[in-house]
Parts: structure tokens; sequence; C-alpha cells
């Protein structure tokens, strides 16, 4: 728009309606498959790939449109506020998980094992962590020290490292700021190789399945999601790291990259309560 | 494909046909997308309800097994609540948050379009789910396990639906409380703003806070289906009751997302055509941020029977009845606001005033569900359909209804046929009493409800009511045709088409409203 506030509305655009098209032959792709039915993993990858080619060419259009310049002062205030409720919107969700974990470890399991549950459940005794009354299967819950200490310190490095990168990209510091996001591209994906590494260890060794009840569902849930958005969030320094090589982003004008690293310093703060209320108590 | 490119920004040409409504970035067109995609999926929603009241009709079972009853009564509600009531505010909060707060559009015009364009796919999944193997959904709409753990392949396309849903909501309320705090004309501060937009920021707010606690529960469920987690399982160490308490902790925000907007628009009718200022605006602020502050910690008054400690039912059932106390303000604002005003009674306000008449009714039955002894009477029983269907049907429809009139001649250039929404009105404020009042007397002597059949002391009453829904349906059809009409053509309307206006999109704009409007900020003294 070139005349009045100039607040840039975007032309029409093919986006959304690709969007819609993945999520249709995901939901019906992903109740398909559950449902042992035809057709049910050819319609979730189609899904997936014309999600992949749709987060790809959407997000392409938006830094095509940053670095021609459309986006000032008032766009700008606009990325910062739906960013932060987006992030509002995914602690809400994290919380959601949080809260099954605190109402099972403080209440229904104290419950079940209580006196009015003995002749439904005969000896059982309760306590964290547990499969359940009813599953006799024994598995050895993760260890807080040991892999999980290592990613409290990678993520938490990761954070720092990210810091650094964006203080050099104020101080218009290309060389420091690639160096440093390429640093916290490296831990993220340690992290990430960790993680992976500790699911099998879990399945293979421990016999820590997510059908180990209440521990199992919540172990994997939480830690499940979190690893699904440090994926995201990594893909995310990613395409920023590539941004940068080709130049984009100024010392005054970078809310791609602030974006991303709000997103990796919650992913961060999730860890760490993940930390403390999954691994440590 | 015939997307225009303009290298200026937005032009002012934009694609015909289908992909102008597939590819539009304009906040007037999704706006338009979304209200018809919820006046279609009342009728789909309307159909179902059609379906239980000829079932309940007379004792036995006639038409309807019961399992496929319990997928109507499941169906019908969730399409009532996330395809009808809610795109239709998500409709209104696009055509008219911008223009009464000075904005050229919303704050993200693409992610607009995809919130409305992920709706259809819901719905599709929602809609064909009766046709697969073993059929809808069954578990009711609040879903409970261990109902929804069971259940075939419908239930596992009916939690999909849901997520999709959520996404969609989430999208556009951050994309509303953006525009809202951001693209405001110079002048407009926020104890300036409408009192419809107002409301929608708060609607926004609590979307953004509950909607994902549900894509939460919506997983957890999917899990236990499907990968064998406890969640819900006791065998396991988890509780179907925890279930409840995380849906419910969506679910009371949720009826408070369906309303508030609807206060917004009484607000914004009632003061015009008493053509006086509304009483106590800040106070109607404050009173709206309670609600929804409020409506956080009241979510087990709907499990009261489902077994807690006494100190819990306690204070739920205060904290409840405290709500009563923000929206008495409301409702004294509002008569306050018609006291002594030079009051006319087009279609707009009678839907209002019929609003605020039966709005209380629903209110107060609301006070007596929360009250703990009664409620353990009530709880399941028809007596709670007759309350949320006087705070839904007579509260958020006829509120939307009220909006509709209201502003269709602003959107579409005409003025409606009075003459026919009079009519429109009347009949629905008789139909709907029918149908929903003699409830109270079925609920309180125990008819339970979600049940095709019931014993014959019953019967009166069903039959009243079952007829008086047939009517009501019936009538919802004379309101597309007076949409239609309005839209097709019939005498111009003026600028500022009701002379009590004050909001900007009546001094400011034409009627209809041009595509592009507030390219240049107005300002507000």
């Amino acid at each position: 728009m070139s005349q009045g506030t100039g607040y840039y509305v975007p032309s029409p655009s093919k986006w959304p309606i690709i969007g819609s098209t993945a999520l249709f032959f995901m939901g019906f792709g992903a109740a398909f498959t559950m449902n042992k039915m035809p057709l049910g993993y050819g319609m979730l990858i189609t899904g997936l790939a014309i999600l992949a080619f749709l987060i790809y060419g959407w997000f392409r259009e938006v830094a095509l449109e940053s670095e021609a310049g459309k986006y000032k002062a008032q766009e700008d205030k606009s990325f910062r506020w739906s960013m932060g409720w987006f992030i509002f919107s995914e602690v809400m969700f994290f919380a959601s998980f949080f809260g099954a974990l605190f109402y099972m470890r403080t209440l229904s399991v104290p419950w079940l094992a209580g006196a009015d549950q003995e002749l439904l459940w005969p000896g059982f005794s309760g306590g964290w962590p547990t499969a359940g009354p009813g599953f006799d299967e024994k598995f050895t819950p993760m260890g807080a020290w040991g892999i999980p200490a290592i990613n409290t310190l990678l993520l938490l490095t990761s954070g720092v490292t990210l810091t650094l990168a964006h203080w050099a990209l104020k101080k218009n510091d290309r060389g420091a700021l690639k160096l440093w996001l390429f640093a916290t591209i490296a831990l993220g994906v340690t992290f990430l190789f960790f993680q992976v590494y500790e699911y099998s260890h879990a399945y293979s060794e421990l016999n820590l399945k997510m059908t180990s009840g209440a521990y199992g569902s919540t172990f994997f849930m939480l830690t499940g999601f979190h690893g699904f958005h440090v994926t995201v969030g990594t893909i995310m320094l990613i395409t920023i790291f590539f941004r940068c090589l080709s130049g984009h982003f100024k010392p005054e004008h970078h809310f791609g990259f602030e974006g991303v690293a709000w997103y990796w310093h919650f992913v961060d703060v999730v860890w760490l309560g993940l930390f403390i209320f999954v691994y440590l108590l | 494909m015939a997307v225009i490119q303009d290298v200026h920004g937005h032009g002012h040409d934009h694609p015909t046909g289908i992909m102008r409504w597939l590819t539009t970035t304009n906040h007037k067109d999704i706006g338009t997308l979304y209200l018809c995609f919820s006046l279609f999926m009342l009728f789909v929603g309307g159909f179902l309800a059609m379906g239980i009241r000829a079932e309940l009709f007379m004792p036995g079972i006639q038409i309807l097994e019961p399992e496929v009853f319990n997928s109507f009564t499941t169906l019908h509600g969730l399409i009532m609540v996330f395809g009808a009531v809610m795109p239709a505010w998500v409709g209104f909060a696009n055509w008219q948050v911008p223009l009464m707060i000075g904005a050229p559009d919303m704050a993200f015009a693409r992610l607009n379009n995809w919130s409305f364009w992920l709706l259809p796919v819901a719905a599709l999944l929602l809609i064909t789910s009766f046709f697969v193997p073993g059929g809808a959904a069954a578990g009711g709409w609040t879903f409970y396990p261990p109902l929804s753990t069971q259940g075939g392949m419908g239930t596992d396309m009916m939690l999909f639906a849901v997520h999709i849903l959520g996404m969609s909501s989430i999208m556009g309320s951050i994309n509303i409380i953006t525009t809202i705090l951001n693209m405001r004309a110079p002048g407009m501060t926020l104890m300036k703003m409408p009192m419809f937009v107002w409301t929608w920021l708060i609607t926004a707010y609590l979307l953004v806070l509950v909607m994902p606690v549900l894509a939460g529960a919506v997983t957890m469920v999917l899990t236990d289906r499907n990968f064998g987690t406890s969640f819900f399982n006791a065998a396991g160490g988890g509780d179907p009751v925890m279930f409840q308490h995380i849906f419910w902790f969506f679910g009371h925000p949720e009826v408070y997302i369906m309303i508030l907007p609807a206060f917004g628009v009484i607000s914004e009718i009632i003061p015009t055509f008493s053509r006086k200022p509304l009483f106590g605006y800040s106070s109607m602020v404050y009173a709206t941020a309670s609600i929804a502050l409020l409506s956080c910690f009241v979510w087990a008054h709907h499990m009261f029977t489902a077994g807690m400690p006494v100190v819990g039912q306690l204070f739920f059932m205060y904290a409840t009845m405290l709500i009563a106390v923000p929206t008495g303000v409301k409702i004294f604002n509002w008569t306050a606001t018609m006291w002594q005003g030079s009051m006319t009674f087009e279609v707009p306000m009678l839907f209002s005033i019929g609003f605020i008449f039966l709005f209380v009714i629903g209110g107060f039955s609301g006070v007596v569900c929360a009250i703990v002894p009664i409620d353990i009477q009530v709880q399941d029983t028809y007596y709670v359909i007759a309350h949320f269907h006087y705070v839904l049907v007579s509260g958020a429809l006829f509120a939307l209804f009220a909006g509709a009139y209201y502003w269709l001649p602003k959107w579409t250039g005409h003025m409606y046929d009075e003459t026919l929404g009079k009519w429109h009105f009347w009949l629905s404020m008789i139909f709907f009493n029918l149908t929903f009042f003699v409830q109270h007397f079925l609920g309180l002597a125990g008819m339970p409800r979600r049940i095709p059949d019931y014993a014959l002391q019953f019967a009166d009453f069903n039959m009243v009511s079952s007829i008086g829904a047939f009517g009501f349906g019936l009538t919802q059809l004379l309101f597309v045709y007076i949409v239609i009409k309005c839209a097709r053509g019939g005498e111009k309307a003026a600028d500022k088409t009701w002379d009590g206006a004050t909001t900007l999109e009546w001094t400011h704009l034409p009627s209809p409203a041009p595509y592009h409007s507030f390219e240049t900020p107005p300002v507000v003294k």
C-alpha cells in the first residue's frame, strides 16, 4: 500500500488453501492409519509433503517481503505481539501435560493405593514412579544424572550461544553471528541425538515404554512433545542460519531472528521444568 | 491461476470467481466466508436437533437407533459449538473489528484466510464420520473417557477435527488480539474502544488461554486410544475424572467465549436504539474482564457428581455464584441505558431485548445449577439442557441475529425487510420458549439427557417441546430468505443507517462499506 498509514496488507495468497489441503490429507490420513484402513499412509505422507512445501514456500515469501523492506515499525510490533501470544499458547499446551503429571502423582495414584481401593487393586502400594495397579511389567525409571543432566547443560549453553549470536548481529559482526548461530544449531542437534539415544535405551534396556502406565505415559508425552519442539526450533535455527549466510537481517531490523530466539528460549525453559519434575523428583 | 500480484502491496484488483474466496486476504471477504459457513453449519447442527426432537416426539424408539441417537446428540453439540456459534463470532470480529477501530485490515491477512479455510476441513471430518464403519462419535460432545477411548474410527475423526478447529481458533485469536492492540486509529485509547471490540479482545485472550489445553486433552485421548498410554485408565494409574478436569478447564471459559461477544453486540445495539450513550462503560469493561477471570476458576461445577471433596464443592459453588455479580452489572447497565431513552423497536433492538429477557432466565437457572445439593439432583437431566440452551440459543444465537440485522445494511448497502424481520423475531421467541421452557419441568421431574426413550409421564411435555423445535427450525429458514433478499437488493441504506449509532463504521464509512476501508486512519477525539 503506497498511501495512508502504509500498513502492509498482502495480496491474495494461495498458501492458506494449500495449508488446508495438507491438513485435509493429514487429518483423514491419520484417522485412516490408526484404524488400519487402506490409503491411510499414502494420505498421511501426501499431507506431510504438502505441509513441508507450504512451510518452505510461505516462510520464504515472508522472508523475501521482509528483505524487500515491506515491514516497518508497525508491522514489526504486530510480529512481536503475535509471537508472544503464540508462545503463551504453547505454554498452555505444555501446562495440560504437566497438569496431568501432577494430578497422577499427587491424586490418582495415591487414591488407587488407598484403603477403599483394596478390594479392587489388592496390594497396590502407590508411590512414584509406577506403572499403575493393573500393569505387571517391571520397568526401570529414567535417571536424572547422566544423559538428562548433560542435555540440560547443552540446552542452557545453547541459550548463551544464541544470545552471543544476537549481540553479534546487533553489532553487525557477521562472522561472529554465523559462528555462534552454528554453535547453537550444533548444540540443538546434539541434544536431539541424545534424546533419540535415551529413547532407544529406555525401550531396549529399561523396558520403559509408552505403555508403561502412568510413568511411561507422562514421560513419553512430555519429553516427546518437548523433543518435537526442539526439532522445530532447530529447523527454525537452520533457516535463519541460511538467511544469515544470504545476508539477511540488519542490526536494527531482524525480528525473524528474534522470534526464533524467543522460541528457543521457551523450549529451554520447558526443558528445565521437565528436568525437575520428570527426571529429578 | 489469476492471482494478481501488485508490486505496491495489496492491490485494488483481486481474482474473481472461486479463486477470490480461496485466496482472499480481505477482512470483509473472510468475514463473509465465516458467516456463511456458520449459517450452513447452523442448519447441519439444526438438522441433527430435528432428528433428536423427532425421536423424542413420542416414547419408544421410532426413527433413530440408540447408537445413532447418541451420534446425533454428540455431533449436534460439537457442530453448534465449534461450527456455528464460534465461527459466527469470528465472522463478526473479522467484519467489524477493523471497521470499529479504524484499521485498514486485520494484522495478518493471510493467516486470517487460513484460520477460515481450516474450518471446512474440520467440518468434512465431522460430517463424513457418520458414514465410516462404526459411525460417528457417540460419547457426547464432551467426549469423556472411557466412552471416547472406546468407539470406532468416527471418534478419531472427531478428535482430529477438534484439533484442527483448535488451530483455527488460536490463529484467529492471536490475529484479533494483535489487530486490536496494534492497529487502532490514532486517538482511540483502550478505554475509548467500542464494547464489541473490548469483549472480543477478552474473548480472544480466553481462547489463547484454554484452546491449547483442549488440544492437550484431545492428544491424551488419541494416545490412550491408539498408542497404549494410561492417562485416563485407572489400571495404569490414570483417572477418567482427570479428563473431566482438563476438559472443563477449557470447557467453562469456552461458554464465555461464546457469550462475551454477544454481550459486546448487545452493548452496541441497546445504546443505538435508546439514543443514549452506554450506561457505565468502564464498569462494563471491568465486568467483562471479571467474568473472564472468574470463568477460569469454576470448571468443577460441571462435575459435582463425579466425586470431589466437600471443600472443593463449596469452593466451586461459591466461585460460580460469584459470576452472577459482574453479569448482574451488565444486565443493570443495559436496562439503565434504556431507562428514559428515546427508544424504537427495530428488529436488532427486539432481538436484544429478547436476549436480555431470556438470558436472565438462563443465568438464573445457572445459579440454581451451581448450588451443589440441587445440582446433584438435576445433573444430566433436561434441566441442564434447558439452562444452557437459554444461554446459548436465546443468548448467543439471538445476539448473533441482533448483530446480523444491525450490520446487514452496512455490509450489503440495503435495508433488510423490517416486516419479515419482526416475524422472524416473534416466531423465534415463541417457538424457542415452547421448545425449552418445558424442558425445565422435564428435568426437575427427572428425565435424563442423551437417552432416546423415556417414561410415559414425560410424553406430553416432550411433544410440546418437539413441536416448538420444529417451529423454531422452520423459522430459521425465514432468516436465510431475509438475508438473501437483503444481499440482492432492497431499499438503499443510508451511510448512518441508525440515527443513534456512534461507532466509526457508521460515522466515517458509506453503506455498503467499500472493499478497502480506512487506508488512511480516521482520527478519534
